[in-house]
């Protein structure tokens, strides 16, 4: 039975179905086109000193997401291909084109941990192996656009595109690739490539431009490429990202479009009387965890497969999942079918389902249980969605409230807290999307009343004074974190994790060492004012002779346990001394002693207690050096 | 064994309750049924009052106490009682709470004399409407003080649940202002804690049914810095509740077998992929991670000399303003930080912080690791929680925050950037406020709906429900959800028939449409759509019912998937198939679609109907492979041939021929007589065209 009230130690593989439906079916196939030509290794700001080039850009972004990726998505493919190049490597070997590949890899495959190592150091070597030159020019005969969309094309030829997603991501800050020719050889040009877009996008291929402005001379997509993405009139001004003052901006806004949202899955919200509205859900936020383990075999290395059986206890019969399933009630077994125990979940049709509205002071800090779900209309289903979708949107905002909803999952149904979310943007790009948040909420039986439990008897609890409230707002000012973004910090333990992997992976000797941002910055907090501001706080809440009375009351006074635990030592020390533990040992007879009797030396040594009864003899045993 | 925790139930059955019982009956039962199943050796007794009859110890030895009805005394839960508080009897004068606290009091005392301290709780039902009897002596305060100084003495604890539904005019209010004031006065001087509860459907989640001791997940110092810490213990705050877990149950032992078990073993065991046969013994297997395509193998010891190891701490980042943190960026279950009991410095220094973090609209952010050995740390958000009552002191909520590798940066349009068909216009805009103010949870002074904190699980409700069922008669059936658990799901009647005007006003501002070109994939959404979205009845169940939604305007001539229309057969026909609704539709499908194939081929005009009519029988043809019905195909393919080969029509069978479209096969199912190469043979291809 599953009465564990703690929950301590499902903190971290806590994951619900519901959350692993996100995995979806489809895998996706992606060639990254990067535009190689001489004009991308131009210093692509006018801050003086920084050489930072658009190639350099373009290679950052692909390496981070190819990071992410083996992470997140590793059955993802992806194939990274360099236009505009001197040296040519392709399949219909064209030239111009340079597909960048490592061991043991196809040229659109999974990515590896050797692809994204040497990956990152393309750029030390790219001059020498690859090479840069410009593909169009005025005399030239070749066309390296063309020549790179249709290798692209032809690497994406493979997987079906009923079970997969197939993209083309192009990184160029050249606008006008054809501006050097004159003539009817431009205009054939043009005709050509686009036919070889349009080719390409009726195969199931979608092709994305990340254009990149250069600091005087905005990346015109009308010139050439709009047509070629088929774009129309206002379209155009929205597709152009707004062009960063500051290169980092420009790569955070790229990395963000390399990303092709995932919903989760669509659903239907019922507004009242019959009105409802098509929303998707998307998971914009969940704890990226350490994989999973997958046991191998340690003589070849070759992974197992772990199958479960069942097996009845009385005849020893090999069963089938069993069908019944019982629960113990009243010194009786009550038995359930399964059908019975999914009837009883289902009390709900499985969507969301609007109650009414709260102000947004009646959603409690503590009313949370795991992450939120981000809801983004839809009228793919239902046209006019998104109208009420946006105005709903909009009156919870200026009024302040919340929906509260009702949402069926047949996991978790589960009362929902519905927020509204203005778009907010930055020079970065889109920080927070317009739509709503779906929050989780608790039960009553989720909730706990730990503070009651401490109450004080007898009289009131202590509370802070004027002045020791101003001492703290002291304290408060001086420690004050303004830009404080709330994923700032990388997780230490998965980035040591994967760093640990990938050296393993690439059989490397030396361990990576992660820096981990989560420490505090103790240097800042020893700065004069911060201490002193401490030190206040400090006296006006502990008085001035804290430290000599706390570690008198510390001596004084333990808790009943630990007065327990000291008793209990004091026995086992007595105990311990009763036998010749060498002895024991020596003639292999410790075995023959209870538990509760080797415990004695374990407590009397101050060791850990824990585990069978040989691993108490073993931790005797190597505490006695043997 | 000592009982862990003795419980006498005092519940009001006076004639003002009767409105109530009901709900007060379910609360009550799943309470002893909580017991039941996670606290065995918990004991109950139960009083009720405002009955006619009187029955209670107090009454025979020093007389009073009327109409207190003792109905069990303490003793073991168990089953009885259940029964007995699902049916509670229906009382006719007015009870005297009072005298129902003493009773329980002496119950109490009698059974435990002064052991058992702390252990015991009283739980008191009511509506306190009516005026208790004033005391022999002293005032009525003067009674509370004396029973709650006896309470304190030995260390017995009271809920009172105050059940109001509305107060009519009736209810005179200077009795229930002097009730409540007795009552508010136990709290102040007892360990009791008064509810009131407005609808009887947050009853079942305003008490506490269920006795879990709370166990700290952290106890030391909050670290503000290196010279500055506070003693804290980290509690759960919320923590999912889960149904409990079913054993598994095998019926293979003989029905002869007394001894049997029916328990069924799991057994793993690890395979190799090369050779199915071979059994990996579990010393012979090492943990891989996966890295890309790659599993990296690695043993337990050199993964603990390389892995992450944080020191068990708790240490403060910093400051930061509230509007930072975003509410749906918590990540988890939420945790509670309370300063170490009886540490009155640490009481201080937390309510000092919290204090000022409410005023300056402030919250810290901490870095912790529980404890030693745990192989990651937790980035989180601190915020403050000021207590409400004066004996509890001020402590602080944690909520998990995500970090970089936690956020997917999914770009969305700005609504914005929508073209003007998508934005509302202002009409639409003022419904959509008035919607929003109007269908209000939370009206002003008045009491909140659907408070979480008493809302309890559907799912767990509907779980102990049926066991209870089930204990009595095995073979049950699951009853359809409660009508009071339709409050949690659904939105309140009453509410909605308040506010018809809004929302029909937002219902005809606004025009919902199918989108037509998406019909064919949607089309079994679509129906469960319209038939959930009716508000009444059971909607989980009954999928038979028609109800179309007024709201909705079919704008496709083949939006109504009871019949083929003349644009899209195929897709209306597999539409039809695909209904689950009524087996009906299949056959209607069946017969709608030759209705249609002959319908073109008899108008069609040198042949331009045949392709089409070939996909139409290629799709009849799957369809009734599908459905194993071969012979409903093979004899209309059959009749067709019949009524025209000889006319021109002859060259559609060609068509029919070259594309491979034979009459089904026994292969292909079952029910057909028609073999393998007759199948083939039967079209015209072997017979000379009539020329």
């Amino acid at each position: 039975m599953d009465i564990d009230p703690e929950d301590l130690f499902r903190d971290s593989d806590d994951s619900d179905d519901e959350f692993l439906q996100e995995r979806e079916p489809s895998k996706e196939f992606v060639v990254y086109l990067v535009d190689a030509s001489p004009k991308m290794f131009l210093p692509a700001s006018k801050e003086v000193g920084k050489g930072k080039t658009h190639f350099h850009v373009a290679i950052s972004c692909i390496s981070q997401s190819l990071k992410t990726q083996i992470i997140n998505r590793s059955y993802d493919e992806v194939s990274i291909c360099f236009f505009n190049t001197r040296e040519k490597k392709n399949l219909q070997d064209l030239s111009g084109v340079y597909v960048f590949d490592v061991m043991d890899r196809e040229f659109l495959d999974r990515p590896t941990a050797r692809l994204i190592k040497e990956f990152d150091n393309v750029e030390e070597t790219f001059m020498k192996e690859i090479g840069s030159q410009y593909g169009i020019n005025a005399d030239a005969r070749e066309n390296s656009l063309y020549n790179a969309l249709w290798v692209a094309q032809a690497l994406l030829r493979k997987g079906s595109i009923k079970t997969s997603a197939k993209r083309m991501l192009m990184f160029t800050n050249e606008d006008d690739p054809f501006g050097k020719i004159v003539g009817a050889a431009k205009a054939d040009m043009i005709r050509t490539t686009l036919q070889r877009a349009k080719d390409a996008q009726d195969l199931g291929i979608s092709f994305e431009l990340l254009p990149l402005s250069m600091p005087d001379d905005e990346f015109n997509v009308s010139r050439f490429y709009a047509d070629m993405i088929g774009l129309e009139g206002n379209e155009v001004t929205q597709f152009l990202p707004s062009a960063g003052e500051k290169l980092e901006d420009m790569t955070d806004q790229l990395r963000k479009r390399m990303f092709k949202k995932r919903k989760v899955k669509g659903i239907t919200f019922f507004i009242a009387n019959g009105i409802s509205i098509e929303v998707n859900s998307y998971a914009l936020i969940r704890p990226t965890l350490p994989g999973a383990i997958t046991w191998l075999d340690s003589v070849t290395n070759l992974p197992l497969k772990s199958e479960r059986s069942f097996i009845c206890a009385d005849t020893g019969a090999l069963l089938q999942e069993p069908a019944k399933l019982v629960f113990p009630y009243k010194s009786k077994n009550i038995k359930f079918s399964t059908e019975e125990l999914s009837e009883l979940k289902r009390v709900s049709s499985g969507h969301l389902r609007l109650l009414g509205f709260k102000p947004l002071s009646c959603l409690k800090d503590y009313h949370n249980l795991r992450p939120s779900t981000f809801i983004f209309p839809s009228d793919e289903e239902i046209i006019g969605s998104t109208r009420i979708f946006i105005a709903l949107h909009c009156s919870m905002l200026r009024l302040g409230r919340f929906a509260l909803a009702f949402y069926g999952s047949s996991s978790h149904p589960q009362m929902v807290a519905l927020v509204a979310q203005e778009e907010i943007t930055s020079s970065s790009g889109q920080v927070e999307p317009p739509g709503m948040h779906m929050i989780y909420l608790p039960y009553s039986d989720d909730i706990r009343h730990v503070e009651e439990y401490h109450r004080v008897d007898n009289d009131a609890a202590p509370q802070a004074t004027e002045d020791q409230i101003k001492k703290a707002s002291v304290l408060l000012k001086r420690i004050n974190l303004k830009e404080f973004s709330v994923c700032q910090f990388a997780n230490p333990a998965l980035q040591r994790h994967y760093g640990i992997l990938q050296a393993l992976a690439l059989d490397e000797d030396e361990m990576p060492e992660i820096k981990d941002e989560t420490l505090p910055d103790e240097e800042a907090l020893s700065r004069p004012g911060i201490a002193n501001a401490i030190e206040e706080f400090k006296v006006a809440v502990y008085g001035e002779n804290y430290e000599e009375e706390s570690k008198a009351a510390a001596t004084k006074t333990s808790g009943p346990a630990a007065r327990k635990r000291k008793v209990m030592a004091e026995t086992a020390v007595k105990e311990c001394a009763n036998y010749d533990w060498p002895d024991l040992a020596e003639n292999g007879k410790l075995k023959e002693r209870t538990v509760v009797e080797l415990k004695f030396y374990l407590t009397a040594h101050s060791l850990p207690v824990s585990g069978k009864k040989e691993d108490l003899i073993s931790r005797i045993l190597t505490h006695m050096g043997k | 064994m000592a009982p862990k925790e003795s419980l006498v139930l005092l519940v009001d059955v006076g004639p003002l309750m009767h409105g109530v019982l009901t709900e007060i009956e379910t609360f009550c039962s799943m309470l002893v049924q909580k017991k039941l199943i996670y606290s065995k050796t918990d004991e109950v007794g139960i009083v009720f009052f405002g009955t006619e009859d009187t029955n209670n110890e107090l009454e025979v030895e020093v007389g009073g106490y009327e109409h207190v009805f003792v109905q069990r005394k303490i003793e073991v839960v168990n089953g009885h009682m259940v029964e007995d508080l699902q049916n509670l009897p229906r009382g006719t004068t007015f009870g005297d709470f009072m005298d129902a606290i003493v009773v329980g009091m002496d119950m109490l005392i009698k059974k435990y004399g002064p052991t058992n301290k702390g252990k015991q709780r009283l739980c008191l039902i009511t509506d306190a409407r009516h005026p208790i009897k004033d005391p022999d002596e002293g005032t009525k305060e003067d009674q509370v003080d004396t029973i709650s100084s006896m309470m304190k003495a030995r260390g017995v604890r009271m809920d009172c649940l105050i059940v109001r539904e509305k107060l009519d005019g009736n209810a005179n209010k200077s009795i229930v202002d002097e009730n409540d004031r007795l009552l508010n006065h136990f709290s102040r001087r007892t360990i009791a804690k008064t509810i009131f509860v407005g609808r009887s459907a947050s009853l079942s989640g305003a008490v506490r049914t269920r006795n879990i001791s709370p166990v700290t997940i952290y106890r030391g110092d909050l670290e503000l810095s290196p010279a500055m810490k506070i003693k804290v213990w980290v509690y759960k705050k919320t923590s999912q509740e889960r149904l409990p877990t079913l054993k598994k149950y095998s019926d293979k032992a003989p029905p002869t077998d007394k001894f049997a078990t029916h328990e069924v073993k799991v057994d793993f065991e690890y395979k190799s992929i090369e050779d199915p046969n071979k059994v990996v013994p579990p010393e012979q297997r090492i943990k891989g991670y996966r890295y890309g395509p790659q599993v990296v193998p690695i043993s337990l010891n050199e993964w603990e000399a390389v892995r992450f190891k944080p020191d068990k701490s708790v240490k403060l980042l910093g400051f930061t303003d509230a509007s930072n943190i975003m509410r749906h960026y918590y990540m988890k279950e939420v945790n509670v930080f309370i300063p170490e009991p009886g540490n009155s410095r640490a009481i201080l220094a937390v309510s000092a912080l919290a204090r000022a973090m409410k005023e300056m609209n402030k919250v810290a952010i901490l870095r912790c690791v529980w404890r030693n050995g745990q192989g990651s740390v937790v980035v989180g958000v601190l915020s403050p929680n000021i207590s409400s009552q004066e004996n509890i002191p001020d402590s602080f909520y944690f909520n998990v925050l995500p970090f970089a590798e936690d956020i997917r940066e999914f770009q969305f349009p700005s609504f914005s950037s929508f073209p003007s068909s998508l934005q509302p216009t202002v009409e639409q805009q003022e419904a959509a406020d008035n919607l929003v103010k109007m269908l209000d949870l939370k009206p002003s002074g008045g009491e909140e709906a659907l408070l979480p904190d008493f809302t309890p699980n559907p799912v767990l409700m509907r779980f102990y429900h049926v066991l209870e069922l089930k204990s009595r008669n095995p073979d049950a059936d699951v009853p359809p959800v409660d009508r009071c658990l339709k409050r949690i799901l659904e939105p309140d009647s009453e509410l909605l028939s308040q506010n018809k005007p809004t929302i029909d006003k937002f219902g005809s501002q606004f025009e919902l449409k199918e989108n037509p070109k998406k019909k064919k994939s949607s089309k079994r959404h679509w129906r469960d759509r319209l038939l959930t979205s009716n508000d009444d009845g059971e909607t989980a169940k009954d999928d038979m019912s028609e109800i179309r939604n007024s709201n909705v305007t079919n704008d496709s001539s083949a939006v109504k998937v009871d019949k083929i229309g003349n644009s899209t057969p195929v897709q209306d026909f597999n539409a039809m198939m695909a209904r689950r609704d009524s087996p009906e539709w299949i056959s209607r499908a069946f017969r709608e679609m030759k209705n249609y194939i002959n319908d073109i081929l008899e108008n069609s005009y040198e042949g331009d109907t045949f392709l089409k009519a070939v996909d139409c029988l290629e799709a009849l043809r799957r369809g009734c492979i599908l459905e194993q019905e071969p012979k409903e195909f093979n004899q209309f393919l059959f009749d067709l041939y019949e009524k025209w080969k000889n006319t021109d029509l002859v060259s559609f069978f060609e068509l029919v021929s070259s594309k491979n479209i034979t009459l089904i096969s026994k292969t292909e199912a079952e029910d057909s007589d028609i073999m393998d190469d007759e199948a083939k043979i039967f079209l015209p291809k072997s017979k000379p065209p009539p020329q």
